[in-house]
């Protein structure tokens, strides 16, 4: 029978039947990093366990790094708590740790693929939700909590229900200055913040066809955004394509085997999904979060919603609450908003590709006045490659900050924060409230080239009209 | 080892209103700055709760009125967002011991059941009546019967669902899988001896 690519990894990791019902399902690989494991393996140490496969546990530092400056000892005392402590933890289990003087630390989304560990067929667990991102490569790729890292480092399985599986086909083109991050906007605007709930999602379609790997990270790295624990795309020629020659990935012979096994696990042509959502990419436009939640995105161009535009209580409800947090009135463009703040960076946009694309635009263009920008790379090997290219002096000359590898202005946990009410223009994956560092500081989602424009503009902008986009 | 069985759960209820309540809410990133969940109780809601005093009101959880209650109730899409556990850690570590919402995010859910903190989910209507009877007198018990699949408080009663094999699990005091895991090493070890990336050790 044919089957989904979800169906063929399922299967092929589950161990037996658990007896609540669930499965015991293998996880091939198994990333962590210094905010969700330390309970885990203090959990571990009380149990006088060992970590089951330390050979399939990976570890890298990147929530709690300062960006300005990476060196230890950190200015937070309880960071450099946390980085000792994960050190002792690898140290302890044998557990191979991407650390701060490896070269290659970096937000452990970034660190997977570029070290060719993540790869199609496999399943990967991360204490982190946005490890859907693995996804990318056709991988089931999915977000656990602590407890469940403490079963994976003491089993190298957790016990879970398989999911649902939903299409979503992004048919034909993407629009001059639309991009991957708008793609992913435009989906969860679609089909809600919890319409992925029970579900993975597979995406497919002429669009995705033609992504990247890099563009297909950004839309997987976002799934959950849709309530989605899962996302991923077939694996291809791409794929492969990206995979040659990174230190993980197999060589020689064994290349030329895994490829093949690799090919093997793609959807078939004619399975059967249990939902299917189709999407014109020529109907997408370049989107921005007003609200506080990544559901509540609109085309730049238009007007920010009014309560009255609601299509039911809920919804009103949800518009009125964010308009009061957010400190707008509603019924006006979002372009022309004031920003206060521009960050450049997290598991969603901080790759190569995104400061290539920023630097394209942002050459002879000054930040405004008034406007702190900053752009952090993903990992250090981006930060690396992005200087090989100088393409890091053409932020700098532009007015930016740029800064050394981690999570950073994303969720906060180092030094970088928004202050007070700051308005962020983010390339990050969450517009919660508080979620960037103040309780009341407020942020809008859009794309690296979408967080140029307004970064010059010192306002929301349509990038389009900003750098004359027409690629 | 024992692990505690749900099979009703009781107290005292306090409201905390709203859909999408993600988990930077429940539980702000600066509060995840630590090696165990002991402290996270301080932290729970932490932002909301000042901005409310900040604002010369209480946020329910710090309202003497509701003080010891230890059944929360809340809206739809709860605990949605980051996968950090620190959020259901640090409501039982507030003392709550079970939460009525509509429906929850995926991560969220199954992190709770994994630390044995039911969440069982309700009707809108069925928490607004609870919610009203809560408002009009705190200190009415709330019983959440996951045997009878219904919440009772006061003369009333509703009915509640939740997914059979977190029920079960929750029921039968086997929230907690890891026990069961590892007895199935032998099992894990054949299944990886077939998958290539996971047998070889390079």
């Amino acid at each position: 029978m044919p089957q989904s690519l979800f169906e063929k990894v399922w299967q092929a990791h589950a161990v037996r039947q658990l007896a609540n019902g669930q499965t015991q399902l293998l996880i091939g690989t198994h990333l962590i990093h210094e905010v969700t494991s330390p309970q885990a393996f203090g959990m571990l140490r009380d149990m006088g366990i060992k970590v089951a496969m330390p050979h399939r546990t990976f570890a890298t530092v990147d929530h709690i790094v300062p960006t300005d400056r990476q060196t230890e000892p950190f200015s937070d005392p309880l960071a450099d708590e946390m980085i000792k402590e994960l050190r002792r933890n690898c140290e302890e289990h044998n557990i191979t740790y991407f650390d701060l003087g490896s070269g290659r630390q970096g937000i452990v989304h970034m660190v997977g693929p570029e070290q060719g560990i993540t790869q199609p067929g496999t399943t990967i667990a991360c204490g982190d939700s946005h490890t859907s991102t693995h996804g990318a490569f056709g991988a089931i790729a999915l977000g656990i909590g602590s407890s469940q890292v403490r079963d994976v480092l003491a089993t190298q399985t957790v016990s879970l229900s398989p999911l649902k599986v939903r299409r979503i086909n992004v048919t034909g083109s993407l629009s001059a200055g639309v991009y991957a991050k708008d793609v992913i906007l435009h989906i969860i605007r679609t089909l809600g913040v919890n319409g992925g709930t029970g579900y993975a999602y597979e995406y497919g379609g002429e669009v995705f066809d033609r992504f990247s790997m890099e563009e297909r990270m950004t839309v997987c790295n976002m799934s959950i955004e849709g309530g989605a624990r899962v996302g991923y795309v077939n694996p291809d020629a791409t794929t492969f394509e990206y995979l040659k020659g990174r230190p993980y990935s197999p060589d020689g012979s064994a290349w030329d085997a895994a490829v093949e096994r690799w090919k093997a696990t793609a959807s078939d042509a004619d399975c059967t999904y249990d939902d299917v959502v189709t999407i014109k990419g020529e109907g997408i436009p370049p989107t921005v979060t007003w609200g506080i939640n990544p559901g509540q995105g609109i085309s730049v161009t238009e007007n920010v919603p009014l309560p009255a535009d609601a299509s039911s209580d809920d919804e009103r409800q949800s518009i009125v609450e964010a308009l009061e947090y957010m400190k707008l009135p509603g019924g006006e463009p979002i372009k022309g908003t004031k920003i206060d703040v521009a960050f450049l960076g997290s598991c969603t946009n901080a790759r190569l590709s995104d400061f290539q694309e920023v630097a394209k635009y942002l050459k002879g263009h000054r930040v405004a006045e008034g406007v702190k920008a900053i752009a952090v790379p993903g990992s250090q090997i981006v930060g690396e490659l992005c200087k090989g290219l100088g393409i890091d002096q053409v932020f700098i000359d532009a007015g930016f900050e740029w800064r050394e590898a981690g999570c950073s202005m994303c969720l906060a946990m180092n030094p970088d924060k928004l202050v007070g009410d700051q308005l962020c223009a983010s390339s990050s994956n969450r517009n919660f409230k508080g979620r960037q560092g103040s309780p009341t500081g407020r942020t809008l989602l859009m794309s690296p080239v979408m967080v140029a424009a307004a970064a010059v503009n010192g306002a929301v902008a349509d990038a389009r009209e900003v750098f004359s986009v027409n690629n | 080892m024992g692990l505690e069985k749900f099979s009703q759960v009781s107290g005292r209820g306090v409201v905390v209103s709203g859909n999408d309540i993600d988990t930077d809410r429940i539980i702000p990133a600066r509060f995840l700055k630590c090696v165990t969940f002991d402290a996270l109780g301080e932290g729970l809601f932490a932002d909301d709760r000042k901005a409310a005093a900040a604002s010369g009101g209480a946020h329910p959880l710090d309202d003497d009125k509701y003080r010891g209650a230890t059944i929360m109730l809340s809206g739809a899409n709860f605990g949605c967002g980051s996968s950090r556990e620190h959020a259901p850690q640090a409501i039982r570590k507030f003392g709550v011991r079970a939460i009525i919402a509509e429906n929850y995010a995926e991560i969220f859910f199954g992190n709770s059941t994994n630390i044995g903190l039911p969440c069982v989910s309700a009707t809108r209507e069925s928490i607004q009546q609870i919610a009203a009877a809560v408002a009009a007198n705190p200190k009415i018990e709330i019983t959440i019967d996951l045997e009878g699949e219904v919440i009772r408080y006061g003369d009333e009663s509703v009915a509640l669902t939740m997914p059979g094999s977190a029920r079960d699990a929750l029921i039968k005091g086997r929230w907690d899988t890891i026990a069961e895991l590892l007895e199935g090493a032998n099992a894990v070890t054949a299944t990886a001896a077939g998958l290539p990336y996971i047998a070889s050790t390079d």
